[in-house]
């Protein structure tokens, strides 16, 4: 790792002036990805500015119709949250399969997004339950928040604070692992809205990045269930090859995952 | 450079770090507490786990600025005095270690699993709550056994006291 | 005998250390004024050093010196070495390229060093690292065995025309052409063993030492052989003479053959160390362990074996392409050749074997031993053949392989072994009762009626080890002798140490070896130490590899107990006034038989060293030492079979069930071997399932961090069921065999037979990933 200067920000506020005081500053939240990046010296930021302590950026709400995390609520935290298991199981289930025991401790859903890797697993909750993502400045919803492979609609120092979730009618995550770094190889969650809407996002796939499947939402829309999904193909068109999965591999994950999603979807 | 403080093992250290500095090195080269080890770049391996107030976590992905104030506990400091903490007694009595290269962090994490699930582990559990844990050596099998023993040894513990 | 004799499951020594945190590693070890080495790697897979620039980086803060790959060969630091010499089926000698510890002209895989730069602090060093300049003509670059040897290929050594090293042959061509003539069916496969990197948890390290004053190096190594490294180091690389070099192995975290070797860094380090007049420290990373411990396997083969109408194999013919790297390392040469072609007889009678090994240059990390050395590739060969002859011959496998069994012993077979015993039928029916074999069909069927894919797989594997004996390798070729020695010292107040040339890095010796002398003796193992793995306490050894240090290194003990047990004997009787031949021991106490007259070893010790009182002629002391040369390998075996499902879905292979039968001969400690077993299992599970090391075509590792490179993880793995049959090996004083190995041997074939045979297509190669195993099931549709 590069030299650095460490800040732990008090506020939201001291967060924002001290990020526009460094040359070429960084948040660090959980650091579960910045800190592995750093070390291998792929970033060399001037300033870390740590949210983690930030107060106001740390729990979970859940009201009638909606969820909101807060920025740097951890994983653990997340899964772990009885409110959030009877609103929203597949979130609480989703947060609970990112990464190891040790990740979740500290990793958090703010760095995840904000972050935006194609195999992570919150942009797929994020997409297809139509959250909304709150920043320092805005609210921006999700469709317009991921922009591509590790690219988002934040701009230089805004910070995320908070993302709030509609609570859904049903919704199911289903996973595959890749076998190295068990990220995900597909990942895809299927959210069914109380108006009858129906929001399936694939992370994992894409080569660039978490993606709405409208195939599967639309026959998942005239029927809810794994086996409506058996005559739909997914395209490989622009999915991911690696050693670890071809495209049509992926393609074929994408609805198998969906079914699964749909068969534990409550 | 920057000062931090915090408590380790039960005693408070401080000093004047880096401030890329990583907890791990913190810990083993400057407090000379080598039984936290490194086996990789990438924060897969857990060869590193510590607890930080009470969390097992990486201390390769931690700075230590980032725990100024914390309180830290180690392989090192998990026993008391000559007795071993049953998980350290679990590993031995079930062979659970041949290097001996893993073995800290995986303790370090096996406590942790214990005491998320308290006394209702199984193996298909222990399985996957080590998925953060690589051991070349040991297959894993005794590793499950030891923690699934010590599971029932620290239970037992806990309802004596 | 004894409760921590032969045979007890005695908790580990060591593993209060290991267990607190206070294991002591290479990476733990400070000395005073300790500088730290960075390693300037090239980046490309090919190229030409046209220039190396420290002048930045010299000027950066804590930087003592930058030294490139010229000032060592100025230096005069001999190339490294590689210590099998193997001759092609011509007569001609194998061509080698030079290696130099650090690349002065030509960089030929990534992560070669070119320089290093040596700091006052490991950050300062990597910084450094990152300013020295060097200037590259990149190369075209070949990473596959049969596109190096194409013509028109990049060559990487002039040494070595078409980037053949040798083009190698066992057995007898014409007697296998002529079985073949006879055959009433052939069985024909391509088959690939996979490239692994052996990620031993502990990545290398080295911290060399130098006095000035007396004019002596030391350097504390990740070695599983310190003695080996120094031999190597001062015969042949002109770091100094032997009794100028001390090497120290302290606790090491893990090997599996991947720390037999010495490697660049270890000597750049002691070079390193003279220059600046201090000591110097490396510690390798993870990226630079995949970048450059010698990786293992890495096989092209082709398979024929011939059968008659009964079903009795008359032959087997195979060509395989072993692919090098782009250097030949410490033991190379031997791993496709004696390793592995002459084990091609499986545990089956085939009285004509014909095997051609051309091994090849390519611009990859240099190949070498890793656990199991030839032999996995060589059981995974015939397991597959006889797995795939049985479903082509319509039989069941477990049949086809009985009905084939060797049954007397000693058996030559026509590839150099002879095996000294077994019972092959033996382990294959515990096997087979302990997964109920016959109740898998039904098992099958009921799985399928749940949308799974279930498959069963057997491995009859046999291994050779405890490399011997030092006259016939020698023959071979080999450059050392493969001979252990020990020394027992008992000392006056009856603790005992022993000291022994083989090398414990997880594999229990500390424990293992004192159960030797508490059965001999009749001592605790408490009072019992070893001491192992420095240069400067114990006289020679050859280390560990090859699953050799209980059969060889253990022998050596029993062997030296034996002249120990001779001596306080002779002692206890002239004290207690009684024939040497009536002396016994029971419990540590030397008895007189028959009578109550006694004497404990503490006492005999004591006399020895007082010398007050010894039989006429005696020297005073109580030590002895042996050397023991073996008169043959041992050749462990045994049957493994795993029972697995296919998800459809994905292609995701997960185990039912997974029994293990083994023959290691007589167990020392059952829960040691056991624990050997496990880790040698879920290595071959993860070739199978889970790892390569792969190149792309310009060189470059996709595969270097546990991001890519998928390595066996607890819910990757079963828990699983082990059996042991014994026959005793006639060949050593303990019956041992050894069984450091035979998991990674023989687990591979196992999954792979069982994942073809559930999802019904035999075409499949290593490792069978989910996407793989997806497609196959596609293609077979
Ligand atoms: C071994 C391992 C396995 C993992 N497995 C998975 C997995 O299976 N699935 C998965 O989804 N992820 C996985 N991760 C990633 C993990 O979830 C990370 O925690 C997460 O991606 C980043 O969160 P963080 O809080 O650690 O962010 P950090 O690493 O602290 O920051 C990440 C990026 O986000 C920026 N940032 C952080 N917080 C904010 C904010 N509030 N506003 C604006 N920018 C911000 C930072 O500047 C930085 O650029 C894994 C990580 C590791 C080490
Ligand atoms: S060293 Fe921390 S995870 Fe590997
Ligand atoms: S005991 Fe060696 S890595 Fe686990």
């Amino acid at each position: 790792m590069y030299e650095t200067h460490y800040h732990r920000a008090s506020s939201v506020d001291d967060a924002a002036a001290q990020f526009a005081k460094g040359a070429e500053a960084k948040y660090l939240s959980g650091g579960q990805t910045l800190l592995p990046v750093m070390k291998q010296r792929l970033a060399a930021p001037s300033d870390v500015i740590d949210l983690a302590k930030i107060p106001a950026l740390i729990g979970i709400e859940v009201g009638g119709d909606n969820v909101t995390i807060k920025a740097a609520t951890p994983h653990y935290d997340v899964s772990t949250n009885a409110a959030l298991q009877k609103a929203i199981p597949a979130l609480a289930a989703l947060a609970g399969m990112i990464g190891d025991p040790a990740v979740r401790y500290r990793g958090t859903i703010g760095g995840s997004l904000a972050n935006n890797d194609p195999a992570a697993d919150y942009p797929a909750a994020v997409l297809a339950l139509d959250a909304t993502v709150k920043t320092n400045k805005r609210s921006i919803s999700a469709t317009d928040f991921f922009k591509g492979l590790f690219s988002t609609a934040l701009e230089d120092g805004e910070i995320i604070t908070a993302v709030t979730f509609p609570i859904p009618a049903r919704a199911g995550y289903a996973k595959f692992r890749h076998p190295a770094s068990r990220f995900a190889l597909t990942g895809v969650f299927v959210a069914q809205t109380k108006s009858g809407e129906v929001r399936v996002a694939a992370t994992g796939a894409s080569a660039s990045g978490v993606m709405r499947v409208p195939a599967i939402e639309q026959a998942l829309k005239a029927n809810w269930s794994a086996s409506a999904l058996d005559s739909v193909s997914v395209s490989a068109d622009g999915l991911m090859a690696d050693l670890h999965g071809a495209a049509d591999y992926r393609a074929n994950l994408i609805k198998v995952m969906a079914q699964r999603a749909v068969k534990d979807a409550a | 450079m920057t000062a931090i403080s915090l408590t380790v093992n039960g005693k408070v250290v401080s000093g004047n770090v880096e401030d890329r500095t990583l907890l791990v090195q913190f810990l083993r080269d400057h407090l000379n507490l080598t039984g936290t080890h490194v086996g990789c770049d990438t924060s897969q391996c857990g060869a590193c786990v510590v607890h930080v107030d009470g969390r097992a976590v990486k201390s390769c992905t931690t700075l230590v600025g980032q725990v100024d104030g914390a309180s830290v506990t180690t392989i090192e400091g998990l026993s008391h005095g000559d007795e071993l903490h049953p998980m350290q007694a679990a590993f031995r009595d079930n062979h659970g270690l041949q290097c001996g290269y893993c073995t800290p962090g995986m303790i370090m994490s096996a406590v942790d699993i214990v005491q998320r699930h308290g006394g209702k582990l199984d193996e298909a559990t222990v399985r996957h709550e080590l998925e953060g844990n690589i051991c070349r050596c040991t297959g894993y099998h005794n590793i499950v056994k030891s923690v699934l023993d010590a599971a029932g040894r620290m239970s037992t513990a806990q309802a004596a006291e | 005998m004894g409760v921590e004799g032969i045979g007890a499951s005695v908790l580990r020594k060591e593993d209060r250390r290991f267990t607190t945190g206070k294991g002591r590693y290479v990476d733990d070890i400070k000395l005073q004024g300790m500088t730290h080495a960075h390693f300037v790697r090239s980046p490309h897979g090919h190229a030409k050093v046209k220039g190396i620039d420290s002048s930045a980086a010299l000027k950066m803060p804590g930087v003592v010196a930058v030294l490139t790959g010229q000032q060592i060969v100025d230096d005069k630091v001999g190339n490294l070495i590689c210590g099998w010499a193997v001759h092609s089926k011509d007569g001609t000698p194998m061509k080698m390229g030079a290696w130099p510890a650090m690349a002065p002209e030509v960089v030929r895989f990534v992560g070669q060093a070119v320089a290093v730069v040596i700091a006052e602090t490991k950050n300062q060093a990597r910084d450094a690292a990152e300013a020295v300049e060097v200037t590259y003509e990149e190369l075209p670059a070949v990473t596959n065995v049969k596109a190096s040897i194409a013509t028109g290929a990049p060559q990487l050594h002039p040494e070595a025309p078409n980037n053949i090293v040798y083009d190698w042959a066992l057995g007898d061509e014409a007697a296998t052409n002529d079985a073949f003539s006879k055959a009433a069916n052939v069985v024909k496969m391509d088959l690939v063993n996979n490239r692994l990197a052996p990620n031993a948890m502990e990545p290398r390290a080295a911290i060399a030492q130098y006095d000035e004053a007396e004019e002596h190096f030391t350097l504390y190594t990740t070695s599983q052989n310190p003695h080996v490294a120094r031999l190597v180091l001062s015969a042949f690389y002109n770091i100094a003479p032997e009794n100028k070099l001390r090497v120290i192995a302290p606790d090491v975290g893990g090997g599996f053959g991947s720390k037999i070797f010495i490697y660049p860094e270890e000597m750049v380090a002691l070079w390193a160390s003279k220059k600046v007049n201090r000591p110097v420290k490396w510690t390798g990373d993870r990226t630079e362990a995949f970048l450059t411990d010698a990786h293992g396997r890495d096989h092209v083969s082709h398979a024929e074996m011939a059968f008659d109408k009964d079903n009795k194999i008359l032959g087997l013919r195979v060509k395989t392409h072993a692919n090098f790297g782009a250097y030949m390392s410490l033991f190379s040469s031997s791993v496709p050749t004696y390793l592995y072609a002459t084990l091609l007889s499986g545990q089956y009678n085939i009285p004509a074997i014909y095997a051609e090994v051309m091994g090849v240059y390519t611009n990859t990390s240099p190949v070498d031993a890793y656990r199991g050395a030839g032999r996995p590739e060589a059981s995974y060969l015939v397991e597959r053949m006889m797995e795939t002859a049985a479903r082509q011959l319509k039989v069941d496998p477990a049949e086809l392989r009985s009905k084939n069994f060797i049954r007397q012993f000693p058996h030559q077979t026509p590839v150099i072994m002879a095996y000294d015993i077994g019972d092959f039928q033996a382990s294959l029916d515990a096997a087979m009762k302990s997964i109920d074999y016959a109740g898998f069909p039904a098992r099958k069927a009921k799985a399928k009626s749940e949308g799974k894919l279930r498959g069963i797989g057997l491995s009859c594997y046999i291994e050779a080890c405890g490399i011997a004996p030092s006259k016939a390798v020698g023959s071979l070729g080999a450059g050392v002798g493969l001979w252990e020695s020990a020394e027992i010292r008992v000392n006056p107040v009856g603790t005992i140490e022993v000291l022994t040339g083989s090398h414990s890095h997880g594999q229990g010796h500390e424990t293992t070896f004192c159960q030797l002398v508490a059965e001999r003796l009749g001592v605790p193992v408490s009072q019992v130490s070893i001491l192992h793995g420095d240069t400067d306490k114990v006289q020679f050894g050859m280390g560990t590899y090859g699953s050799r240090s209980l059969a060889v290194g253990g022998s050596a003990i029993v062997k030296a107990l034996e002249k120990v047990e001779a001596k306080a004997k002779k002692i206890a009787a002239h004290q207690l006034e009684a024939s040497e031949s009536d002396i016994v021991i029971e419990n540590g106490e030397f008895k007189v038989t028959g009578t109550d007259k006694s004497i404990a070893l503490p006492m005999v010790a004591l006399a020895a060293y007082t010398a007050h009182n010894l039989p006429d002629g005696m020297e005073p002391g109580l030590k002895e030492s042996a050397f023991y040369d073996p008169s043959n390998f041992t050749f462990p075996a045994g049957t493994y079979i795993c029972e697995i499902e296919v998800d459809p879905g994905t292609g995701k292979t997960e185990f039912v069930n997974f029994v293990a039968a083994d023959d290691f001969g007589r167990l020392i400690n059952p829960m040691i071997v056991e624990g050997q077993v496990h880790g040698g299992l879920t290595q071959g599970i993860g070739q199978a399932l889970l790892e390569g090391a792969v190149y792309d075509s310009n060189g470059q590792l996709i595969t270097a961090s546990f991001m890519d490179y998928a390595m066996p993880r607890a819910d990757d793995v079963p828990s699983y069921k082990l059996q042991h049959t014994t026959t005793l090996c006639p060949g050593n004083p303990l019956g041992v065999k050894g069984c450091g190995e035979a998991g990674a041997i023989g687990a591979s074939a196992a999954v792979i037979n069982a994942i073809t045979d559930a999802i019904g297509n035999n075409h499949l190669d290593m490792p069978a990933t989910p996407d793989k195993v997806w497609h196959a099931i596609r293609a077979g549709a």
